[in-house]
């Protein structure tokens, strides 16, 4: 286990050298100054800006430079957005959060959903229902997530009314920001109107994260589906079966369990997906979150928003690949022999 | 474990609760206390300060103006005739020169989390924000740049020869000279009232800029929250002295694009929206109100010109003859506004109907730029502004058709927009060849259309974006200010229409309607005919026949206009 976690360890460490190399050669590939992409300051004055250059060390060779602008990141300070002048780093702390629970939340209602859905079909390997809940997921897999997320606006905001369509809660509602994930600062929040600000919140949540959990769903089914073929195969449960073990028994006791195992896998896969289809989704919904910040960001230009808020995006979406290597591993010992990475 | 069950019995029914409202689908009880006791405005983008001397957008203005501040003296009824507000009374001396106002005694400011007034407003107040802005030496005079650009432009500081308290609750203006303009200066919603306590805190601790971050003002509300880009909260000022506004939260939720505020109006997350877009639809949904007010405004199309090939009288003509504005009204405007044929719209009292207008020639545009050394055409920039205003609903829509328009003449267009704050601040740097913009009037004043928009000093502070300045047309706008006689005014105004007709700077495109949509639960006047939006009156009724869980202060009898 050991040899395992440093190999996760050092794997992510390189993965990250080679990502900040890839965000510093962009301060020169974007147009303009490349200490002012470097630190988003575009009204220094003259003094200011040697300062920079100093800091940056722009007057020493590449290697140098590159070396000050890590140094810079891993003092926490991304440079400062060129559209509002204020740390990145303020802006992902204060926004990362929305995006990790919306795709938290998405990633459990794709779960909940597509992994039984994948068992029945499973179960009822070519039968008419293995054949419907195949089709579904093809069909929901094809639908493009900016149309799926209209529609729903179109549907349940203004057609039927039931669901808002902006937000993360009523603006109404004042919640003091602790953790950033909007459901635990309710909860910690003394607000008199708590429990009216929690259902909201939950209202808030239901369409932004159902449209993102669609296309995930549709590849868990498939993944919990196959999975569940190929450990019904196996000659443990044929011999569970010849023992006389009831079918529930068995799937509840042996296939399900196993079966999940092949699906924890892919989980971390799959979220560096969801959070692709958040960003999109994000901007739909007007969801707080980096997404939409960082797409806003393209849109205005602001190069080391861009820069800081692809670092910070990646190295997430990376830690999240650990974590669930992790959590397989520990289910699965023969996973940690593993000589080649995964 | 007695401790533990404590503590968990009144939240596990509350949870449920919560989930089974959820489920209801919208939410019950005490949300609709709140809801109702509060009032969301879809607004179009971000002010820039929360100081609006400091500022003449429109978007500043709706935000701040009448929602935090009072000013002196109003506009108020149909007529437009100057009203009491913080000053109760005023006299102006026969030659016009001297104007003592009498101020309330009654006004309290803000209380806030960051400032506790002690005394009531009286004439240190009115002292500190008009010297702030006249007086160069004044310790605040500098704060948040020193640029304040309506008062620059009416050149106030020139103007002013001396400010004086004559005892804590009258103050006397001396003028250099008479200007019909002065007071329906005052009447603007720059001429607002800052505290001078605060600023005199704000100084000893060492944040002044902090005066024009977090405002404290006499208004209706008061200041309690701003997130950049996305929302503006106030509360209720109780203690106002026109008697507490009837709803106790106002929260402005900062929505750039359209389409999104037509969304969240027609989902009702928000009761009220500025600029409205789909005029049908809005119009058919019986729980929703479209209004509309004649405002005093021009949309227009500017050009640099201090730039090549603006700096030429002949181009702007040319560029000007060929473009088809009453196509862009049949467009743009959906036809809900009248073509402008001079920056002064018709319904002004100084319009001269003589006014000649520059009509649509394409044929002689094209003459007129070979004249010019274009016959070849050429390629210019047009900036579109990014945000809807009652005088431009529509900019990039309007530069598209511009583009076609001059493509006819063998001119290139090439259409260039930023997000709005970048957008102004790079055309007050003189980056753009020309541009589509616009001004709302503040006042019924006409002059307030050409000394804010044209006037050399106003291309020194930056509000004159076309860089024009012609001394011949600043004489005539002097003259004007000087004579109280409507008649010669008029005529001075006549002839400066002429003047522009002639060179051009801009061309007037349009004098629109402003438009506002609202939920039929809202009722009370919010926009007004002059400057910006008020939330004062503003109020929700219960449209679900249920008993209104709290009491509306009745104030009817406290409200003085």
């Amino acid at each position: 286990m050991l040899i395992f976690t440093l190999r996760r360890i050092s794997l992510f460490i390189f993965t990250m050298l080679v990502l900040t190399l890839l965000s510093f050669s962009l301060s020169f590939l974007f147009p303009g100054d490349t200490v002012i992409n470097h630190s988003g300051q575009i009204n220094a004055t003259a003094s200011e800006l040697a300062q920079l250059n100093k800091a940056y060390q722009m007057d020493k060779s590449i290697v140098n430079q590159y070396g000050a602008y890590l140094t810079h990141i891993l003092n926490g300070d991304l440079g400062q957005s060129m559209a509002s002048q204020s740390p990145i780093s303020n802006e992902i702390i204060e926004l990362l959060p929305a995006t990790i629970e919306l795709s938290l939340v998405a990633l459990l209602i794709a779960m909940t959903v597509g992994i039984p859905l994948g068992f029945i079909a499973a179960i009822k390997h070519n039968k008419t229902s293995d054949h419907v809940i195949l089709s579904l997921a093809m069909l929901g897999y094809s639908i493009p997530v900016f149309w799926l997320g209209l529609l729903a606006i179109l549907v349940f905001s203004i057609g039927l009314g039931w669901l808002p369509s902006a937000g993360k809660i009523s603006l109404l509602f004042e919640i003091e920001f602790i953790t950033g994930i909007q459901f635990i600062d309710i909860l910690l929040s003394d607000s008199p109107y708590k429990w009216q600000a929690f259902s909201n919140a939950s209202a808030h949540i239901i369409l932004p994260a159902c449209v993102i959990a669609l296309a995930p769903a549709t590849i868990f089914i498939r993944l919990s589906r196959a999975a569940m073929i190929e450990v019904l195969a196996t000659s443990y449960i044929r011999a569970a079966r010849a023992k006389g073990l009831s079918f529930q028994q068995i799937i509840f006791r042996h296939a399900i369990r196993n079966a999940l195992i092949k699906i924890i896998r892919h989980v971390g896969l799959q979220f560096a997906n969801l959070v692709t289809i958040a960003m999109v989704t994000e901007v739909i919904f007007s969801w707080p979150g980096i997404g939409r910040w960082l797409i806003e960001s393209i849109y205005q230009r602001d190069y080391t928003a861009i820069q800081g808020g692809l670092l910070v995006l990646s190295c997430f979406i990376f830690i999240i690949h650990i974590l669930t290597d992790f959590i397989y591993a520990a289910l699965n010992p023969l996973a940690r022999g593993n000589k080649h990475g995964s | 474990m007695a401790v533990l069950t404590m503590s968990f019995k009144p939240t596990l029914p509350l949870l449920i609760t919560a989930f089974v409202s959820l489920l209801a689908g919208c939410n019950e009880g005490n949300k609709l206390s709140l809801s109702e006791r509060s009032i969301i405005y879809c607004s179009e983008g971000s002010p820039e300060t929360f100081n609006p001397q400091l500022s003449t957008s429109g978007t500043t203005t709706d935000a701040t103006s009448k929602q935090l501040y009072n000013s002196l003296i109003v506009y108020e009824g149909n007529n437009n005739t100057l009203g009491p507000s913080l000053a109760k009374s005023w006299h102006v001396t026969r030659d016009g020169k001297k104007i003592t106002f009498y101020l309330r005694q009654d006004v309290h400011f803000h209380q806030t989390s960051y400032f506790t007034p002690t005394r009531f407003l009286n004439a240190d107040d009115v002292l500190f924000s008009f010297n702030r802005i006249v007086d160069k030496n004044h310790a605040y005079h500098q704060v948040s740049g020193g640029q304040y650009p309506f008062f620059q432009s009416a050149k106030f500081a020139e103007l002013i020869e001396k400010i004086e308290k004559i005892n804590d609750y009258t103050i006397r203006f001396i003028l250099k000279r008479n200007d019909s303009s002065f007071l329906a200066n005052l009447a603007t919603d720059y001429a607002v009232i800052l505290s001078a306590e605060y600023g005199e805190k704000l100084l000893n601790k060492g944040t002044p800029h902090k005066i024009d971050i977090l405002p404290i003002g006499t208004g209706p509300f008061k200041f309690k929250d701003y997130r950049v880009g996305s929302l503006i909260r106030f509360y209720r000022h109780d203690s106002y002295w026109q008697g507490p506004a009837k709803i106790e939260q106002l929260v402005f939720d900062i929505t750039l694009s359209k389409t999104s505020r037509l969304t969240k109006l027609l989902a009702k997350e928000c009761d009220v929206s500025s600029y409205p877009i789909a005029h049908a639809k809005i119009a058919e949904r019986t729980d929703l109100i479209l209004e509309s007010i004649t405002s005093l405004n021009v949309g227009y199309f500017g050009f640099n010109t201090k730039k090549e090939p603006f700096n030429n009288k002949l181009v702007r003509q040319a560029i000007s003859l060929a473009i088809n504005k009453q196509a862009i009204i049949n467009t743009v405007y959906h036809s809900q506004a009248a073509r402008a044929k001079s920056i002064l719209p018709e319904t002004s009292w100084a319009y001269d109907s003589e006014t000649p207008e520059l009509g649509y020639d394409p044929i002689r545009a094209k003459s007129l730029l070979a004249i010019a050394g274009y016959a070849q055409g050429f390629t210019m920039d047009l900036w579109a502004m990014p945000v809807q205003r009652a005088y431009n609903p529509n900019a990039l829509t309007m530069a598209k058709l511009i583009q076609a328009d001059l493509k006819k003449i063998g001119v290139k267009v090439k259409i260039v927009s930023y997000e709005w704050s970048t957008f102004l601040r790079r055309l007050s740097l003189g980056e753009h060849q020309s541009f589509l913009l616009g001004w709302n009037a503040d006042t019924p004043e006409p002059d307030n259309f050409f000394t804010p928009m044209l006037s050399c000093s106003a291309s020194e502070t930056g509000n004159n974006r076309t860089f024009w300045c012609n001394k011949e047309f600043d004489q005539l706008l002097q003259e004007a200010l000087k004579t109280t006689n409507m008649k010669q005014r008029k005529r001075y105004y006549a002839q400066a229409m002429v003047i522009i007709n002639e060179e051009m700077p801009l061309l007037p495109i349009a004098h629109s309607k402003r438009y506002q949509a609202r939920g039929t639960d809202v009722v009370g006047d919010i926009l007004s005919n002059f400057g910006g939006i008020s939330f004062y009156q503003a109020a929700k009724i219960n449209t679900n026949n249920k008993a209104p869980t709290i009491e509306n202060p009745d104030m009817v009898n406290k409200v003085s206009n």
